[in-house]
């Protein structure tokens, strides 16, 4: 008995030796790589870039149809509660549009200096990787100064000791010029690093960088000069708001940049001109050729069978005939249709109307909107075109002899008419007040929308990029900097190479290139790209445009053209189809001006909406960040 | 009859549950500070809900105002603890000049609060409306006035525009507060000591024979209208 115990407890003390074998209790996870690891071979790193490609936040984007369908500029043809609650809303929150992801920045830092201590990595691809990280890094700053003004700036990973006192890590919000000027610095110090290559689209050129550095300089500039407008928005610290005496400065920066890409020296960029038959057409088709367009310069890349794609067009594609139950979200409104000018141009509203208030009966529906910028047809789908060869079928209802309305409450609703048959009375694609997907404004956008087939089916979706820099904008950028600093001439012909490929050939000459010549060509060329918000800010307009008063019709149809024109509710313009049998004018068209009963609320900019309010749990961990002004 | 004991004791014991004790709970603020904004003795109208007001007390380790807006008619109120706080308007708020501290900060009042209080505070706006009337005639409202201009020193501000505001209910400003307004810009005011604007009544649905008026005052470079008293008128 003594023995068995004696040997039990033996074998027990020899089972609970253990071996001290470093590689058995240090097993290497087989699921995840360590740094070094994952930095000991190029596409490894190239891949964590691809990480920090896909968060590059943007305004707007196809990503995102609400993201578009702000400012008055469209209609939102949505009964969800968020949706129609824009169309409701006076004013926007202080917090709306703010940003504050240093976790990004913090892996981009990382990135860099890891990507800079990596042995393996050839020196090429160091260099390329390393000024891509650095190009990111600044474009994001770029976009937060935009919607924050001062950010603190932050270039190397910080490391918390373990002390329990964080004051190490806080850091005060930088001036708002020392933002600017650091977006430009890293510009210039990187443009020399990346490839000079107009085929690259999706990864950092460097054309990228100057149309960054050009924009931001742009941006600085107009904030210094334009600030004046704008006394209250503005902290004693220069956080927000930049003195007035170095606007010439900026703008001169902005237009050497833009004149670098001009000039071809950052690879063969050049306005898209593909069909000069079309030039609608041709508009459109900067935004979804996907093949040697040499006017995107850095783009966001979607592909089809991959995870990365979006449905822009499933949810804007025309709803009659689209290729799922879906569609119409966006609708341009009237305020942005009409300010499309004429080829002689001159601003007008859509004639609806003769001198004696009689209507204006039209044969065919497009033939309201003949003889303007081409802009128009390649931004909105008008009555009477097509898309994807299929027309659309925009038409509110009848109008009687009586001047009575016969309209239906579906799409395609039929009823009976005056002599007894019974027809349509009513487009499949609305508009119908409150019939969501329909054109509630007579206009769906064709910007974005994917002519491919299959791009409106949920299954398959759509692989136009998003463009975030491109040509066009670079020279509208050369125009605004030239204008500012005296060189109208310069602005003219910058801006008229931009008018030209819109078919507006009778040139402006320097004597008509005024502000607001400035402000229309960026809102008509850039429309829904995202630019819109910025702009008015910088030029603080925007809490002019958007003054929270109803915008009456007569308001809306005068004064088109001109900068600070009120745009606070999205107009409508409504066709309906004459029924009177025997007359002239029997099927023809007219047009209405309207306001959707839906649109209850008038935009209001309030002047703390122009530096997005700052989170209190970040300035409760931080207590050096100052507040916004304005916003109490 | 053990049954009904039991029964009795799970019936004291349920009774017993509901019984709180009082200690863990204080008093809720019990003292009303109310007051008006006056110049010189007449209340200064402002727009509903956009005016702020912040009340700072002092002592318990938090930093944050107790933020609030003034009513339209210029009166404003909170319920508080008994206590020493500083109330002030903030920076730019208001279209009236507020004191600045030597610092250049927003001045402040010291409020002692022990029961309730009433305080009207004078302030300086950049204009008065005077002598604002209103009548109907024809679905039409019209509303006569004269603009005073009050601050013509180095900070005074000119008028941007003038509106006429009517709403259904004794809510009269800009926003969802009006069911019509009409506007005169800076250059159609010629007169400033004798103005007249129109505005058509719009249909109401349920109909209603009366609508509130009131007129306001758009300051070039001032955020916060300034407006006359909202008068009940007869259509």
């Amino acid at each position: 008995m003594k023995k068995i115990f004696q040997i039990t407890l033996f074998m027990f003390l020899a089972g609970a030796s253990g071996c001290n074998d470093d590689k058995f209790l240090n097993t290497e996870p087989l699921s995840d790589l360590t740094t070094e690891e994952v930095f000991s071979s190029s596409p490894q790193v190239f891949s964590i870039l691809a990480n920090l490609y896909n968060r590059q936040p943007d305004f707007s984007s196809v990503k995102s149809w609400m993201s578009m369908a702000d400012f008055s500029e469209s209609f939102i043809s949505d009964n969800g509660g968020d949706q129609v609650a824009v169309l409701r809303r006076n004013s926007w929150n202080y917090d709306a549009w703010n940003n504050w992801d240093y976790a990004y920045i913090r892996d981009i830092n990382l990135f860099l200096e890891r990507a800079e201590s990596a042995t393996v990595l050839s020196e090429a691809d160091k260099k390329r990787f390393l000024a891509e990280a650095r190009f990111l890094r600044a474009n994001y700053y770029f976009e937060l100064v935009k919607r924050m003004g001062g950010v603190p700036i932050i270039t190397k990973a910080l490391v918390y000791d373990n002390s329990g006192n964080t004051e190490a890590l806080q850091f005060p919000r930088a001036k708002e010029h020392e933002v600017y000027d650091f977006v430009i610095s890293e510009a210039e110090a990187i443009k020399n690093l990346l490839p000079t290559d107009a085929n690259q689209k999706g990864r950092a050129t460097k054309a990228a960088a100057l149309a960054m550095e050009a924009r931001a300089a742009l941006y600085a500039a107009s904030i210094a000069k334009y600030g004046s407008n704008t006394p209250l928005v503005n902290l004693p610290g220069g956080e927000v708001g930049i003195p007035a005496t170095m606007a010439s400065g900026y703008y001169t920066k902005a237009l050497a940049a833009a004149k670098e890409i001009i000039s071809g020296t950052a690879g063969a960029y050049a306005l898209y001109n593909k069909k000069p038959n079309d030039l609608q057409d041709n508009f459109a088709s900067i935004f979804y050729d996907k093949g040697n367009n040499p006017e995107s310069i850095w783009i966001e890349d979607f592909q089809l069978k991959t995870v990365k794609v979006h449905g822009f067009s499933v949810s804007n594609q025309p709803r009659f005939g689209a290729e799922e139950e879906e569609g119409g979200r966006i609708n341009p409104s009237l305020n942005l249709v009409q300010a499309f000018e004429k080829l002689d141009n001159t601003f007008a509203p859509i004639p609806v109307k003769d001198g004696s208030g009689n209507p204006i009966y039209y044969a065919k529906q497009a033939d309201a909107f003949a003889g303007r910028d081409a802009r128009l047809g390649g931004t909105v789908i008008l009555p009477g075109t097509a898309f994807k060869l299929r027309p659309v079928d925009i038409w509110a209802g009848y109008q009687l002899p009586n001047g009575s309305i016969l309209s239906g409450d579906d799409r395609g609703s039929q009823r009976p008419l005056p002599d007894g048959s019974t027809a349509q009375v009513v487009g499949f694609d609305g508009p119908i007040v409150g019939k969501e997907h329909t054109a509630q404004t007579g206009f769906y956008i064709r910007k974005y929308l994917d002519p491919a087939i299959g791009s409106g089916s949920r299954g398959t979706q759509s692989e136009i990029p998003f463009i975030r820099y491109r040509y066009a904008e670079v020279l509208l950028n050369a125009a605004e900097a030239s204008f500012e600093l005296g060189k109208t001439a310069d602005a003219a012909e910058y801006m008229n190479r931009v008018r030209t490929r819109a078919g507006l050939i009778i040139p402006l000459t320097a004597g008509d290139i005024t502000f607001d010549r400035i402000v229309h060509e960026r809102r008509v060329e850039l429309a829904f790209e995202g630019h819109l918000l910025y702009d008015m800010k910088r030029w603080r307009l925007a809490h002019q445009i958007w003054d929270g008063e109803r915008l009456a019709e007569s308001e809306l149809l005068s004064n088109i053209g001109k900068a600070n024109k009120k745009s606070t509710q999205p107009y409508s313009l409504l066709p309906y189809k004459i029924y009177n049998p025997g007359q002239p004018n029997h099927n023809q068209w007219i047009y209405k001006v309207a306001l959707s009963n839906l649109v209850t609320g008038a935009n209001r900019f309030r002047l703390g909406n122009y530096y997005s309010f700052i989170n209190d749990d970040i300035r409760s961990r931080n207590p050096k960040i100052v507040r916004q002004p304005n916003q109490d | 009859m053990k049954n009904s004991l039991a029964y009795l004791v799970m019936a004291v014991m349920c009774a017993a549950s509901f019984m709180s004790c009082k200690k863990d709970n204080y008093d809720p603020p019990q003292s009303l500070l109310t007051g008006r904004l006056l110049y010189k003795g007449e209340q200064v109208n402002v727009e509903y809900n956009q005016v702020p007001f912040q009340l700072f007390q002092f002592g318990f380790g938090k930093v944050g105002a107790i933020s609030s807006t003034v009513d339209q008619d210029g009166r404003f109120s909170a319920l508080l603890f008994d206590g020493n706080y500083k109330l002030t308007i903030p920076a730019n708020q208001g279209p009236f000049l507020w004191k600045k501290a030597a610092s250049g900060g927003q001045d402040s009042l010291s409020v002692t609060m022990n029961g309730n209080q009433d305080l009207d505070i004078e302030v300086m706006p950049y204009f008065m409306i005077r002598a604002a009337k209103f009548s109907a005639a024809a679905n039409k409202v019209t509303g006569t006035f004269s603009i005073e201009k009050i601050i013509k020193d180095a900070d005074a501000k000119n008028i941007e525009r003038v509106n006429l505001y009517i709403n259904k209910t004794e809510f009269v400003s800009t926003g969802d507060y009006n069911i019509a307004s009409s506007q005169l810009t800076a250059e159609q005011v010629t007169d400033p000591a004798a103005v007249s604007m129109t505005v058509n009544v719009p249909a109401i649905a349920p109909t209603q024979d009366y609508v509130f008026a009131r007129i306001g005052i758009k300051i070039a470079g001032v955020e916060d209208m300034i407006f006359s008293q909202v008068e009940k008128v007869r259509l």
